[in-house]
């Protein structure tokens, strides 16, 4: 079966699916009455059936659909009220579309009747005014109707596959405890009936799991010729990019993204993408790309699909989400640019000035939301205007396969799933590898990156063992530290859900069973970090008020005299060091240090910013000291924050280093002198946000960037 | 009408719940805590293959807590929100009940015992409460109905 075959004969399959649920609905809609939901799902249906038959040129078939999709807006949009006249229509429209399947399976044409007639009748049925006449429709059927369908596949219910799955696993516990009791036995016999039901045991687990995952390749080797179609439909040029094709997908998650898929590119196509003419205006190549990639992250199927097309245009879409009547024309104008981007997912919504053949009828997007967050997932837009758009589906690992690392808190193992996992680091004071406070918080140096840590068992509340590890996770790009009590092995997890009781637990993502048959929980990294105070806050820029800049997340707080709060961003600190101030020597008139091989000029904060003269600490560690009184005090140190800019590292020094906190901050510029960048409050106080470039300039020092 | 009920007791009183929310009883099982859960979760089991939520039903219903040698039995029930396992003290009889006789939970017994209770039958010695299983799985600790 050639390619083209097979993708026929899943159309065939697929239509004939889809006519047997309309059929239902149909019917369902007359027995309780219409719902918009009911009304929804049957246009979806019909648009489906349209959209597939299009890309296979099958005309009558499409012309049919079209003008029934037609009749069906208008009910949706409560233009007409549903009469069962109309519903008896519908349903001639499905016979007539089952007729033109049998026609296409035999014969590989939609037949040679156009059901003028029935679409006659159809147009009628929308025009409110006029009479609906009865059609008579004789049409001949296909020849040679009662031969075999050509099906070499059996359509399982996911279901089965799922119990298959279980039990597949439960064998495998089975066998486990088997090959114990038969290790101790002296029974020959038993031991090579226990060995041979180990092989087949886990071929037989090895099979049903392929049963289930396919590449999803699959899904996208039918998108080429879709693509191909649809631009040459529009007059446009686009080149389709595929990336991540053997990223493996549970098939029921296969299944659910395809239809998703699918309006998504053909609303990128139609909607995105400009005609060469327009894109060479706007300097842009001719042929538009689209790319695809698929990725397995943090215990999720990523799948993006971006565009370089026009972008989301805000304006446009809150005017038509005001005359479609999503929004108020008040609320409209308070919504954020990703906010009103985001409103492409309304039900009802369409920016096409025209109805298309392709998509504008204002099914899609809302297909999209729903049949995504059907299966768990979400969807997230992301557009520049003019520049393109990109679409992120997250794709739960509900029913994927997926590698993790096994962790022990508190006698309890856990599983990571390991996508998320960067590195894992042993804890060894001995050899000089140790956690350190920095004001009560633990943090580890990383190759001189300060790596912020989160005590898993602290974190749970089950009472902590002895940490011997940290596992360094990434969240929202930034890594962390999760200290465990030990690591174990990788194991490939099945990840189950977790039951609705406990769903609101954030820092789960799901639970699987492990190889012994306890049941494990399989951590979620981005819940541990917002559990640990690590995330970022969501960002709403339309909250922001315009004299307030928001400045970076995440900063370091650092003490000058006995209470001045500064924070600098932890962008720049590349190390903290705490170094002897008989280590400071001058050159060209500056302090510097020996550091690293280097170095590292000195700059005294506190004079810098002009602090007000205050004792000298306890420790000795006054502010703002001059150079030559140091060498009386030989044993002080200093605190230094090493700030690096390209090649360049300077030297803060501050009177202690307090915190790292992440914190969105809301920036005043309002009174700030040289040297500021402003001040906010932090960490509940009011910090001075020490701006290092100003600084370093005036001091002489060039640092390119910061 | 009549009703089966499967009864259970908890803290010396009786329990009844719908025989056929009832998919199996089971003796101690392997649990794994689920830290961070509300007090009532137990923790999760594997019940051939699935992952099935314990919930401790005295700590659910506001009754002492059992002593750590006390052993517990698990009743595995049906939900509209999945299967659960309830842990109990042990098991009773199954009971055939005339649905008319049931009464409710007088106004005076809390709130987070009677919400769960779809009544109580006047036993010639005792009381049975019959607890509605959906109430049990779905509310949490400290949630109002």
């Amino acid at each position: 079966m050639g390619a083209d075959e097979e993708i026929l004969q899943e159309f065939l399959v697929e239509g004939r699916e889809n006519l047997d649920r309309l059929e239902r609905e149909l019917v369902g809609f007359e027995a309780n009455g219409a719902s918009e939901d009911s009304i929804s799902a049957i246009f979806r249906t019909v648009h489906t059936v349209k959209g597939t038959a299009g890309f296979f040129g099958f005309d009558r078939l499409q012309s049919l659909t079209h003008v029934a999709e037609s009749l069906l807006s208008k009910i949706r949009d409560r233009e007409l009220a549903l009469t069962s006249g109309i519903v008896s229509a519908q349903l001639a429209v499905v016979d007539a579309c089952r007729m033109m399947l049998d026609w296409v399976e035999q014969t590989g044409t939609d037949g040679n009747d156009d059901y003028a007639p029935l679409k006659t009748q159809l147009e009628w049925l929308a025009a409110p005014t006029s009479l609906p006449v009865l059609a008579q429709t004789a049409t001949a059927a296909p020849p040679a109707m009662e031969s075999e369908r050509a099906d070499t596949t059996v359509r399982v219910d996911v279901q089965l596959l799922d119990k298959l799955m279980d039990l597949a696993g439960e064998l495998v516990l089975a066998r486990n405890q088997l090959l114990e009791l038969a290790s101790t036995s002296r029974d020959a016999g038993l031991a090579q009936s226990a060995q041979r039901l180990d092989l087949i045991t886990s071929e037989l687990q090895d099979h049903v799991m392929k049963t289930r995952m396919q590449p999803i390749g699959g899904v996208w080797n039918k998108l080429p010729r879709v693509v191909r179609d649809l631009s040459a439909e529009l007059g446009k040029q686009v080149r389709l990019e595929l990336e991540g094709k053997d990223t493996g997908l549970d098939r029921s998650v296969l299944e659910a993204i395809k239809d998703p898929l699918t309006h998504i590119i053909r609303n990128s196509i139609d909607h995105g993408i400009e005609t060469p003419s327009e894109r060479i205006a706007k300097g842009k190549d001719a042929e538009g790309a689209l790319r695809l990639r698929a990725i397995h992250a943090g215990g999720h199927v990523l799948l993006e699909i971006a565009d370089d097309g026009a972008g989301i245009d805000p304006d446009r879409v809150r005017a038509k989400a005001i005359e479609r009547g999503i929004v108020s024309p008040e609320r409209a104008a308070k919504l954020t640019t990703e906010e009103a981007q985001a409103l492409v997912f309304a039900p009802g919504f369409s920016t096409a000035e025209k109805i298309t053949n392709v998509s504008g009828r204002g099914v899609g997007m809302d297909v999209v939301k729903t049949n995504i967050e059907g299966i768990g997932g979400a969807v997230e837009i992301d557009s520049v205007p003019g520049r393109g758009t990109t679409i992120r589906l997250k794709i739960p690992l509900t029913l994927a396969i997926i590698p993790a690392l096994l962790v022990v808190a508190a006698g309890e193992r856990y599983a990571l799933p390991q996508s998320g996992v960067l590195e894992l680091v042993r804890i060894d004071p001995a050899a000089g590898r140790k956690v350190e406070l920095i004001d009560h918080t633990p943090v580890y140096r990383l190759r001189g990156e300060l790596l912020p840590l989160v005590y898993l068992s602290q974190l749970l509340g089950t009472g902590g063992a002895t940490a011997t590890t940290i596992v360094v996770l990434q969240n929202e790009g930034r890594p962390f530290g999760l200290v465990v009590d030990t690591a174990q092995d990788t194991e490939e997890i099945v990840a189950k859900p977790i039951g609705k009781r406990l769903i609101d637990l954030a820092t789960y993502s799901g639970a699987t069973i492990l190889g012994d048959g306890r049941v494990a929980l399989i951590l979620d990294v981005r819940g541990i970090a917002m559990h640990a105070g690590l995330g970022s806050l969501k960002r709403r820029e339309a909250d922001v008020p315009r004299a307030v800049i928001p400045v970076a997340d995440r900063y370091l707080l650092a003490r000058l005299g006995a209470d001045r709060r500064i924070a600098v961003s932890l962008e720049h600190v590349a190390r903290l060091e705490e170094l002897s101030t008989a280590t400071i020597e001058r050159a060209a008139g500056r302090e510097v240090v020996q550091y690293r091989d280097g170095l590292l000029p000195l700059i005294r904060l506190g004079d810098a910013l002009g602090a007000m003269p205050s004792e000298p600490d306890k420790s000795g560690e006054g502010p703002a000291r001059s150079a030559a009184e140091d060498g009386a005090k030989e044993n002080d140190r200093i605190h230094v924050i090493v700030y690096s800019s390209g090649d360049r590292d300077l030297g803060l020094v501050v009177d202690g280093i307090l915190d790292v906190i992440e914190e969105r901050a809301a920036l005043s510029t309002k009174g700030a002198h040289h040297g500021l960048l402003g001040s906010a409050v932090l960490d509940g106080k009011v910090t001075d946000v020490v701006d290092v470039a100003a600084i370093a300039a005036s001091a002489g020092y060039a640092t390119g960037g910061m | 009408m009549s009703e089966q009920l499967c009864s259970f007791q908890l803290a010396g009183m009786t329990f009844g719940i719908a025989a056929l929310d009832v998919q199996e009883i089971l003796r101690a099982q392997p649990i794994t805590r689920v830290p961070l859960a509300d007090p009532a979760t137990v923790g999760l089991m594997n019940l051939r293959g699935q992952i099935v939520t314990a919930i401790d039903l005295r700590v659910r219903l506001g009754l002492p807590p059992r002593a750590d040698d006390e052993r517990s039995i698990n009743v595995v029930i049906r939900s509209t929100e999945g299967v659960f396992s309830l842990l109990v003290d042990s098991i009773g009889d199954v009971v055939v009940l005339d649905r008319d006789l049931l009464e409710l939970v007088p106004e005076n017994v809390p709130s987070h015992f009677r919400d769960l209770m779809a009544g109580a039958y006047k036993l010639p010695d005792r009381l049975l409460f019959v607890l509605v299983v959906d109430r049990v799985v779905t509310h949490r600790i400290g949630e109002s109905s």
